[in-house]
């Protein structure tokens, strides 16, 4: 039993990482329709940062907020100086610049902060609460993962829902020319979409890292898992992304936890699962049937 | 089609209706002399007009005669090959497009522009949203003009019927409180009850408000009936611009180029 609620456990703390990386792709898909193969080394280039501040002194949470406001600045520098010359035109020419960007930034890591294993620090301990005698297999680094992803998600929400520029931001989503022809700056928009899915992008590879080792490629298996959350979700549907990363994240821990060998079928699973759920819905679990607009 | 009418374009005389005039005279919204193209094919083809104020100007024609690029150049949705056009004596040819709902002027885009994935409040408010703080009060006025819609408030905007969506998005229009709104086939789809309360509507917000009203329409008759003036328009050159009582008493353009 206890062996279960710890299989359990890890499956959802891992899970709400898939989850937000799945959801800075949402994010930037229900934007732009491109999908940002990028976001994974993104990512790994503002741990780095938060890493190289870490070793020259600076304390754990200082790092995380500088990592994420460099995302977010990385972010929005990728969509003005990079994105903004292919959007709109062939969806191949999106995928091989962002492709190309992976690539690049993967290469830039490893020149300016080497390409050794590094080991990242987390700001808690991976031993379980104890009540009494036993102890729980829930740990502090879990619950500040699942707090962390879950107030990014919570603000991301208040920002849609309640404020002027989430309104403008959404509204850009759905319908580039009808929110121009009302006067929002489309632009603008796009680029702090972008810049806001980068610190989401980035908090998933921060959390990732925390307690392991990290190298320019140490986000690869990240970027698989969040992809086919996303996938599985429906790619539209922020709420997708969340439930999609969930399920993986569950299904690979009891995989992984239960399996014979199980630990080397992990990704192979992930994708019998992507495969499974396109075969019975291939827009994904969360797809609309509603047509966009142009 | 026949040759022979589009090969010039006729102005007659019609008071205020006449076409052609200078940048400096009257007219709300002026067009001079607009070329656009989608690559080769050349959409429009020189086209002047004027929309005065406190009017309806409707502009008419055929599928593909060129109207609904006429509105998107207007716009600066599509940017013109050359000619200019001027809103309130300002040359407004190259402004952004994200700019012209602050000039004063609203455009309602082909296709209702609703968007589908908020709900009818969120629609309203994104119209609005240019203008910084707007008052609860310019909301419920909207709602009072369409009751319909403010029974659905709430809904998300892609459950409203095709009449709805059209209140909808003439009501988003109006919160931005535009001098001259530009409307694009507002009558597609619609019953013909639905078009006629819609025009009605419009007729009264011109008269009793100073709205002014660029329309394009294929339903020529429904649109001359309510329309002061008409501009017809045919593979992208202005064919004939009148009063529309006039247009309306034409039966050989009536039968040549509006189809009734």
């Amino acid at each position: 039993m206890d062996y279960f609620v710890n299989v359990t456990i890890t499956g959802l703390t891992q899970g709400m990482i898939y989850a937000a990386f799945a959801l800075a792709l949402v994010l930037i898909w229900r934007s732009t329709r491109i999908v940002n193969f990028a976001q994974g080394s993104m990512a790994a280039a503002t741990t780095f940062i938060a890493l190289s501040l870490i070793q020259a002194g600076a304390s754990y949470w200082v790092a995380l907020v500088v990592a994420l406001a460099s995302g977010f600045v990385l972010g929005a520098i990728v969509e003005r100086v990079i994105i903004r010359p292919v959007e709109g035109g062939p969806e191949l020419n999106a995928v091989i610049v962002t492709l190309g960007l992976f690539v690049a930034i993967q290469a830039a890591i490893a020149i300016i902060f080497g390409s050794s294993f590094q080991s990242f620090p987390t700001p808690f301990g991976v031993r379980g609460f104890e009540i009494g005698e036993t102890t729980i297999p829930l740990t502090p680094t879990s619950l500040y993962v699942i707090g962390a992803v879950l107030v990014t998600m919570a603000l991301l929400v208040a920002l849609f829902r309640f404020t002027r520029v989430g309104l403008a931001m959404r509204a850009s989503a759905f319908s580039q020319e009808v929110a121009r022809l009302l006067g929002v700056k489309v632009g603008g928009m796009l680029t702090l979409g972008w810049g806001l899915a980068a610190v989401v992008g980035s908090l998933s590879g921060l959390l990732i890292a925390g307690g392991t080792f990290v190298y320019p490629a140490y986000m690869d298996s990240l970027i698989v898992f969040g992809f086919v959350a996303a996938i599985i979700g429906g790619l539209d549907s922020p709420v997708g992304a969340i439930v999609g990363g969930l399920i993986l994240g569950l299904a690979l821990s009891y995989v992984s936890g239960y399996a014979p060998r199980g630990s080397a079928l992990v990704t192979i699973s992930a994708l019998v699962i992507l495969i499974g759920v396109l075969l019975v819905r291939p827009g994904g679990l969360f797809s609309s049937t509603t047509a966009r607009r142009a | 089609m026949t040759e022979a009418h589009g090969a010039t374009a006729v102005s007659r005389s019609g008071g205020s209706a006449a076409s052609g005039g200078t940048a400096t005279t009257g007219g709300l919204l002026q067009v001079e002399d607009l070329t656009s193209s989608y690559g080769p094919v050349r959409a429009l083809d020189g086209v002047s007009l004027t929309a005065e104020a406190g009017r309806i100007t409707a502009v008419l024609g055929a599928n593909g005669a060129g109207k609904t690029t006429l509105l998107r150049t207007i716009s600066g949705l599509v940017r013109p090959v050359s000619g200019r056009v001027l809103l309130e004596g300002h040359d407004i040819t190259k402004a952004p497009v994200e700019s012209m709902v602050a000039k004063g002027m609203a455009h309602v885009p082909e296709g209702r522009g609703v968007i589908a994935e908020l709900t009818v409040d969120e629609n309203l408010r994104v119209g609005s949203l240019f203008r910084g703080k707007v008052g609860k009060d310019e909301f419920d006025r909207v709602y009072d003009l369409f009751p319909r819609i403010a029974e659905r408030r709430n809904n998300a905007a892609h459950t409203l019927s095709g009449g709805e969506r059209q209140m909808l998005v003439i009501g988003r229009a109006l919160l931005a409180q535009p001098r001259i709104l530009l409307l694009d086939e507002p009558s597609l789809g619609l019953a013909p009850r639905i078009v006629a309360q819609i025009f009605g509507l419009l007729r009264q917000l011109v008269d009793s408000e100073g709205l002014s009203v660029l329309l394009v329409e294929q339903n020529a008759r429904s649109a001359l009936s309510v329309a002061d003036v008409g501009v017809v328009l045919n593979l992208g050159r202005v064919v004939v611009t009148d009063s529309a009582s006039t247009l309306m008493a034409d039966e050989d353009l009536r039968h040549a180029y509006l189809g009734f």
